[in-house]
């Protein structure tokens, strides 16, 4: 028999297509031939899985017609876990939300393009520089923190070398500025409020308490009206509200602040440390009180330590006045002690002050 | 009675009977019952639709043979069954992909349905395996081998198909190709 005929037999005998007496000699052959048992098993089996293949690819395909009717993008949208709004406000406007940020984008870029912005950078970073060299310069001074507030005159509008502020002591001409603003100098004139120069001598000076007293000689002073404010003797508490008239520029310009400590540079308890927006050139200013009593003087400021100003406590101002020697006074003066300011607002106190502030001019060669 | 039962969820033990007597209407209503299930586990677990129809007719399957061979036990519901197998089955189908980040979002409570995935995991490389061998084995071969032995048509019929002058001609043709067949299979790796 060929492997062929081997095959039909095994295939009938499996599938039961044989009669009575030929499967029981197939039997008894099969119990005999080990191979033809093997044979037989081996054919079983793969048929077997040929069965079950095809009825897999039935299964499947049976499944796959089921699935086609289900509408699973509408079951998805209705599973999907809802994410948060903001990411669902993005989903759904993302491009009108890119667009928006575009424009944005540019019109920033563009503003600061067309503003010059991008291209100062250059300049900010030369300024930068001039901080370091003037930082560099001010450690030079290390030693000597106390900067004079007087400064240099503007050469080209008038010849005067340094300025300052200086305010009247009495109505007959008596002015009260720094030391340090008149030292050294050639030739001193006031000008007052309405732009009026007037020449002066210096009476008396107290370098210790950098207090400087100028008498205006000037043959077209005319005597001032009473002097609104007085000296206060006693010392002021930290904490009060203060300001200063003064001369940083060709104007005068007022200046408010606190007192914020009862003892100035290093402990120095001739003076108070005061919070005041000043300049060069608020030098010999009077240190005003809310209620219009004088209780300072303008003079020095703390090198890079922004708002740590100084001022002569006013009482050395008065000692400074009782240490003038009598011959010095060719007229009498006379320590006002009325106050007229108290009780006005800081407006009106200002208008009635303005006459009594000088811009101080230092000429020497 | 039988409205409600075509069209709601079917009994448990109406499927088993139904796929017992390979009832289609059982089947669909089966599908159609826990499919929203699997597709809320797989797509709010970083898969899609297609991800979600591919675990569950895999699921299918593996409950389907089972009741098939009659070792299906009810010990459990048979909604958590198939949950159990579809999140098995999308667990490892992750960690093939390298995309499972060690958590998993579960929507149903589960069991442990490790050996039945395995047994299903060998039949399907074998299938794969007849499938190939079927694909290089060519016409008329194929055709012939899938009627004889899958749709259990007779070689009279088979003979006829194929214009064969007789039946032992067709017989010898079969042989043939079974031969070839077999050898293509034992040949895949």
């Amino acid at each position: 028999m060929s492997e062929n005929q081997w095959t039909e037999e095994i295939e009938r005998y499996l599938n039961g297509e044989m009669t009575g007496e030929e499967r029981a000699r197939f039997e008894l052959l099969r119990k005999e031939n080990a191979d033809l048992n093997s044979s037989i098993a081996g054919h079983k089996h793969f048929t077997g899985l040929l069965k079950h293949y095809g009825e897999r690819l039935e299964l499947e395909r049976r499944l796959d017609a089921i699935h086609h009717e289900i509408d699973v993008h509408a079951l998805k949208d209705e599973l999907a876990e809802q994410p948060s709004w903001i990411v669902q406000l993005w989903r759904n406007h993302h491009s009108k939300i890119s667009v928006a940020a575009s424009i944005a984008i540019f019109a920033v870029l563009g503003t600061l393009f067309f503003t010059g912005y991008l291209s100062n950078r250059e300049q900010n970073y030369v300024r930068l520089r001039g901080e370091v060299a003037k930082i560099n310069r001010k450690a030079d001074n290390i030693n000597n923190k106390l900067n004079s507030l007087n400064r240099p005159g503007n050469a080209n509008t008038n010849a005067a070398k340094f300025r300052g502020t200086g305010f009247a002591l009495s109505s007959n001409g008596y002015i009260v500025t720094n030391y340090h603003v008149v030292s050294n100098a050639d030739s001193v004139s006031v000008q007052n409020a309405g732009g009026k120069s007037f020449s002066t001598r210096v009476v008396y000076t107290e370098p210790q308490s950098d207090i400087a007293i100028l008498q205006i000689t000037d043959p077209s002073f005319k005597n001032l009206s009473p002097i609104p404010y007085s000296i206060r003797k006693s010392e002021s508490d930290v904490g009060e509200n203060v300001f200063t008239i003064g001369y940083p520029g060709n104007a005068m310009v007022l200046g408010p602040g606190y007192l914020t400590a009862s003892t100035g540079f290093n402990g120095d308890s001739t003076a108070y440390q005061v919070s005041i927006p000043v300049d060069y050139g608020n030098s010999g200013g009077p240190l005003l009180d809310s209620k219009g009593n004088l209780i300072g003087i303008i003079n020095a400021k703390q090198s890079q330590v922004e708002g740590a100003h100084f001022a002569v406590k006013s009482n050395y101002l008065i000692n400074a006045i009782h240490n003038i020697p009598a011959d010095s006074l060719n007229k009498s003066l006379n320590i006002n002690t009325r106050n007229t300011l108290a009780g006005l607002s800081l407006k009106q106190q200002y208008k009635k002050l303005e006459n009594y502030i000088f811009l101080v001019r230092v000429y020497n060669q | 009675m039988s409205n409600d039962l075509n069209n709601g969820i079917p009994a448990d033990n109406e499927v088993i009977l139904g796929i017992l007597n390979n009832s289609e209407s059982v089947l669909k209503r089966l599908y159609l019952a826990y499919f929203p299930m699997v597709l809320q586990l797989i797509i709010n677990n970083t898969g899609n639709e297609d991800d979600a129809k591919d675990v569950y007719q895999e699921a299918i399957i593996v409950l389907y043979n089972k009741v098939k061979t009659g070792d299906f036990e009810l010990s459990s519901k048979l909604k958590t069954y198939i949950y159990s197998v579809c999140r098995r089955l999308w667990l490892k189908r992750l960690s093939q992909l390298n995309r499972y980040a060690g958590d998993i979002k579960d929507f149903q409570e589960y069991l442990a349905v490790d050996d039945e995935i395995e047994k299903n995991r060998e039949r399907d490389i074998e299938f794969n395996k007849m499938g190939n061998a079927l694909q290089l084995l060519g016409e008329p071969c194929k055709t012939i081998i899938e009627d004889f032995y899958i749709h259990n048509r007779s070689m009279q019929e088979i003979c006829e198909n194929f214009g064969y002058t007789n039946a032992d001609n067709a017989k010898t043709q079969k042989y043939k190709c079974l031969q070839r067949l077999k050898k293509l299979f034992f040949q895949q790796k």
